[in-house]
């Protein structure tokens, strides 16, 4: 009899999983601009390599699939090509008897539907649709096509001031970016490839602690052009508008409903992930920026739209989403119950409120229910729950909020839909009760919860806060004639606004629903260039700092240096900043990692590289 | 069979009754549907390599292949129709796209033509051309064996000689190298097929429905040329069924036949080595008796030799008595001969003293 050896399998037991964490790796660092056709080529090469050779359609339909596949991809394939290549797809989704088959037949098919453009350009003009190509990520995907390996550089070289010069050529909130920018840059860095994105929210931050951006001056305007544009909105988009119209000459009119300027910075996140005097510093700068007129507490009703569409030679509408939305629970009115909007637009004036010794229920799972939170938790609330219909994996909040919130004593209990409030005689809310929920079939893209058979939960609560999204307020601007659908103005993709007021742009969240920052800023940014374009000019601004030359690249791996927080039990205490920001030496190693894409691979090319100014 | 154990299926719109855990296929066949199919040998339930196989069951939002998926209460399973049948097509395009048809001249010189289940099966979906361009193959052959060789060039990979070798042989030699989309067949008949666990008998040229692996034999007729004759192998006592293959009066191969004792199978022996003797010039065809005095055995008459025997065993009996003698049959005999033996032992021999090779 033969012996059986222990663990005998060849490359058995996660044997290879370090190849397959390198090629996972070279999947997430997929660069943008990238053909899909090429992506969905490559994915089937791989899939007709992971078959184990049963099935005839697997084994030697992926090979031949991806061949014609290839075609499609080289532009070589007729319309009857493509049809052919369907057909073998659907038999090999159809007829293959595990998923390494079909799943890959099937994700090919997806391919062809989610970019049907794409193939249809490459069959019938035998070209990638147009735009189609390769740019630098972390420059392609911010939405202000922030120069970051230019400000990376320059942050490595010790020049802060010049790093903040850097950032501001594309986005004048470098500060509030280094603070609380979801960094979609950091999505597909190349350095991922070797070991880890760059950490660039972080290296930001570094720069803006280092030096205040307002102590770094703005670029010299352009002479006046004697025109004058109305800004409606005060927040991120409203502002970044402001200042690239204000650099270009033209005189800006700032108006804002509330007391003080910076929208959802100031009256939506907290001032422990951005406080006050950090805000301040980016407006100091942007309003120190050229002919910039504010004026506060100035809400714009329809009448008043309609003089500044006629007063001024554009406008940009920038209000963005402020109305909290509400969930139609009964109980909802108590007292008691508010929501999130509410809750962090009176903390935006300063007015704290007071949870000592309360038990508070967030509703929602989005970072505004974490901001919630964090925030009741800081206000002396003897308990903080966040309940949420789904798992904690589907919050849409970041995952370092949800993390630090629990660390700050934040228990969420997930799986459980809200369905009413309990009030007791006084017309005070006494209680959450949900309905428990278990997580189902993928539908439009998200798990779905269903109703579990499990008994109704009942949560005590006297503090109930309804974090479950915004609304933009469009009444009045409807009524003086721009056109809305679904809570979201309507805008061409140049963002000239629909409707009858003919000089009206319009951008960031009110147009886009409730999104980030940057966002915003990138809209600002663009809306900017377009009102200069609408006006008749074609300003060129003046911009004083330039990318130093690359160092050959560091291919050693290295971890990456993330940004920590302050310990839990102290910062649950107060409303001071909660980030502790890199030192010196952590953000040179960081700044060392970079690739450099704008001078490496295609950034080199004409064309490889995404900027708007 | 009790009742429980039975469940209630409708094919292709008929009311089925099948025993729980029979596949589709085979209660397709009880019912007398044909379903198409490849890789599938015999009753066992297939790899599921081909999906020519393949039926619509309604609810399932796949095709399912009838030969290796058992039956379940209340499905309702379609044999035909067009998503099925452009299916099975597709997949035979697909496995000619990998048969190595110009190595053949596209069938013409291949010796399983006419009795190719590959052919066969195209034949009868419909799928008359290859679809997709045939790759030109020229993988050399593996032919050390005296009796069998393997044509990588048609190997379709089904895996049915795999089988056969394993699991119905139980020789355990003829394996798959398994590198996915490259896996191939290690078949035993190579340079150094006689000291591979090869006991050449050709259970794996039996199953494989192409010609790439067969016997040499085929060589000398086609298919359609001989006349079966159904025998019992003479070469042992298990009585293995089997079919002499004719051609113009002549054995020139052998075919298992499904008979109780052997069930398709057969050894070397029965398949390869009892036959070729029937036409060989070594063969006795009169009785010889030797000449004492030139020691050279010469031709005699039947009545001269059986009169020389009956009396030298006379003279023996009577010297020595019946227990000096005894009777000792060839396994290869009919049991009539064997039962004539025995009697003439103990009525003219005097003795019990009876035996036969037959332990094989
Ligand atoms: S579908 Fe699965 S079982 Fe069939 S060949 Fe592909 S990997 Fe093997
Ligand atoms: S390596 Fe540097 S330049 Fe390249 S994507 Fe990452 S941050 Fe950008
Ligand atoms: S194995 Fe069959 S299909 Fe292949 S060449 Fe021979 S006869 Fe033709
Ligand atoms: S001849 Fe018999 S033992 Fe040899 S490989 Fe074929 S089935 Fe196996
Ligand atoms: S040798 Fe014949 S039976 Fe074996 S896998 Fe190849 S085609 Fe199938
Ligand atoms: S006969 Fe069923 S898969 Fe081949």
């Amino acid at each position: 009899m033969s012996m059986l050896a222990f663990n005998s399998g060849v490359y058995a037991g996660g044997q290879l999983d370090d190849l397959a964490e390198r090629m996972q790796r070279r999947a997430q660092t997929t660069p943008p601009g990238m053909c899909p056709v090429t992506l969905a080529l490559a994915a089937l090469e791989q899939s007709a390599e992971q078959t184990c050779g049963k099935c005839v359609p697997c084994r030697e339909g992926l090979p031949l699939l991806a061949q014609k596949v290839r075609a499609i991809a080289e532009c070589r394939a007729t319309e009857r090509d493509f049809q052919e290549t369907l057909q073998l797809a659907h038999v090999i989704a159809d007829a293959s008897d595990c998923a390494i088959g079909w799943q890959a037949a099937r994700d090919f098919l997806y391919s062809t539907e989610a970019y049907a453009a794409e193939y249809a350009s490459h069959i019938d003009r035998h070209a990638c649709l147009p735009g189609t190509g390769q740019s630098v990520p972390c420059e392609t995907e911010c939405p202000a096509h922030v120069n970051v390996p230019g400000y990376i550089a320059l942050a490595a070289q010790g020049d802060l001031a010049g790093t903040i010069a850097m950032i501001r050529k594309d986005n004048p909130f470098p500060t509030a970016c280094g603070y609380v920018c979801e960094h979609p840059c950091e999505a597909h860095c190349r350095r991922r490839l070797i070991d880890a994105p760059i950490n660039i929210r972080g290296i930001k931050k570094y720069a803006v602690d280092g030096v205040a951006a307002d102590t770094v001056p703005t670029p010299e305007a352009l002479p006046a052009s004697g025109r004058s544009v109305a800004v409606v909105g005060a927040g991120p988009s409203g502002l970044t508008a402001a200042y690239f119209l204000a650099l270009m000459g033209h005189h800006v009119d700032v108006f804002e409903a509330r007391k003080q300027l910076g929208g959802m910075m100031r009256y939506g996140i907290p001032a422990y992930r951005f406080p006050r005097e950090k805000l301040d510093q980016d407006i100091r700068a942007i309003l120190g920026a050229g002919d910039i007129d504010v004026h506060c507490e100035a809400p714009v009703d329809a009448a008043r739209m309609a003089e500044l569409s006629a007063g001024h030679d554009a406008v940009y509408v920038a209000v963005g989403a402020q109305g909290g939305k509400m969930l139609d629970l009964p109980g909802a009115d108590a007292e008691g119950v508010m929501s999130a909007v509410d809750l962090l637009t009176r903390i935006g004036d300063g007015d704290y409120p007071d949870f000592t010794g309360k038990r508070v229920v967030v509703i929602g799972g989005g970072n505004v229910a974490m901001d919630c939170a964090r925030t009741s938790v800081r206000a002396g609330a003897a308990s903080v729950q966040v309940a949420y219909r789904r798992r904690i994996d589907d919050m849409t909040a970041l995952r370092t909020e949800i993390d630090s919130a629990m660390q700050e004593g934040v228990e969420i209990l997930m799986l459980q839909s809200p369905e009413r409030i309990e009030v007791d005689e006084a017309g005070h809310c006494t209680a959450l009760v949900t309905q428990p929920q278990f997580i189902g079939a993928v539908k439009r893209g998200r798990p779905a919860p269903q109703k579990a058979s499990k008994p109704p939960l009942r949560i005590p609560a006297d503090v109930v806060l309804i974090a479950v999204g915004q609304a933009i307020e469009s009444a009045p601007f409807e009524e003086a004639g721009m056109e809305a659908d679904r809570a979201r103005f309507i805008a061409t993709p140049q963002l000239k606004a629909a409707g009858s007021l003919p000089n009206v742009f319009v951008g960031g969240d009110c147009q886009l629903g409730p999104k980030t920052v940057i966002l915003a800023v990138g809209a600002g940014k663009v809306a900017a260039r377009n009102i200069d374009e609408f006006m008749g000019y074609h300003h060129t601004l003046n911009i004083d700092v330039e990318a130093p030359s690359p160092r050959p690249n560091d291919r050693q791996a290295y971890g990456r240096v993330e940004v920590h927080e302050r310990l839990p039990h102290e910062r649950r205490c107060d409303f001071e900043g909660v980030e502790l920001g890199m030192s010196e030496e952590e953000a040179l190693q960081e700044c060392g990692r970079c690739l450099r894409c704008d001078h490496y691979g295609s950034g080199a090319m004409l064309g490889g590289r995404k900027q708007y100014v | 069979m009790s009742n429980e154990n039975l469940v209630h299926v409708t094919i292709d719109g008929c009311e089925v009754c099948a025993p729980a855990g029979e596949t589709i296929l085979h209660a397709a066949l009880r019912a007398n549907i044909q379903i198409p199919r490849l890789c599938a040998l015999g009753n066992d339930a297939g790899v599921g390599m081909c999906r020519v196989c393949v039926v619509e069951v309604k609810g399932q939002d796949a095709l399912v292949t009838a030969c290796n998926t058992p039956v379940a209460e209340g499905m309702e399973i379609s044999t035909h129709g067009e998503r099925v049948e452009a299916s099975r097509r597709m997949s035979l395009s697909l496995i000619l796209a990998e048969h190595g048809l110009n190595s053949t001249n596209y069938c013409f010189s291949c010796r399983k033509n006419g009795d190719c289940q590959l052919q066969a099966v195209c034949n009868a979906l419909g799928v008359t051309e290859p679809a997709y361009p045939i790759p030109a193959q020229d993988k050399p052959h593996r032919d050390s064996n005296p009796f069998l060789e393997f044509d990588p060039n048609l190997c379709i990979r089904c895996q049915r000689c795999v089988v056969a070798c394993n699991e119905r042989a139980c020789n355990h030699t003829l394996h798959t190298a398994k590198r996915g989309a490259r896996l191939t067949i290690e078949a035993p008949f190579g340079p150094d097929w006689d000291t591979t666990g090869c006991e050449s008998c050709g259970c794996c040229a039996a199953a494989c429905p192409t010609g790439a692996l067969i016997e040499k034999r085929r060589a000398t007729y086609r298919s359609w040329e001989v006349e079966p004759t159904l025998t019992t192998c003479p070469h042992c006592g298990v009585g293995c069924q089997l079919e002499l293959l004719v051609k113009d009066n002549r054995v020139v191969d052998t075919r298992a036949y499904h008979g109780a004792s052997n069930k398709g199978l057969l050894c070397v022996k029965g398949r390869s080595a009892s036959f070729d003797f029937v036409r060989s010039g070594d063969r006795l065809t009169t009785p010889l008796i030797k000449n004492h005095d030139t020691g050279e055995f010469e031709p005699a008459s039947w009545d001269d030799a059986l009169d020389l025997v009956a009396r030298r065993f006379t003279e023996l009996r009577e010297e020595y008595g019946g227990e000096a003698l005894a009777a000792f049959a060839c396994s290869r005999s009919t049991d009539e001969d064997i039962y004539m033996l025995e009697k003439m032992a103990r009525t003219a021999f005097h003795t019990n003293n009876v035996d036969n090779c037959a332990r094989v």
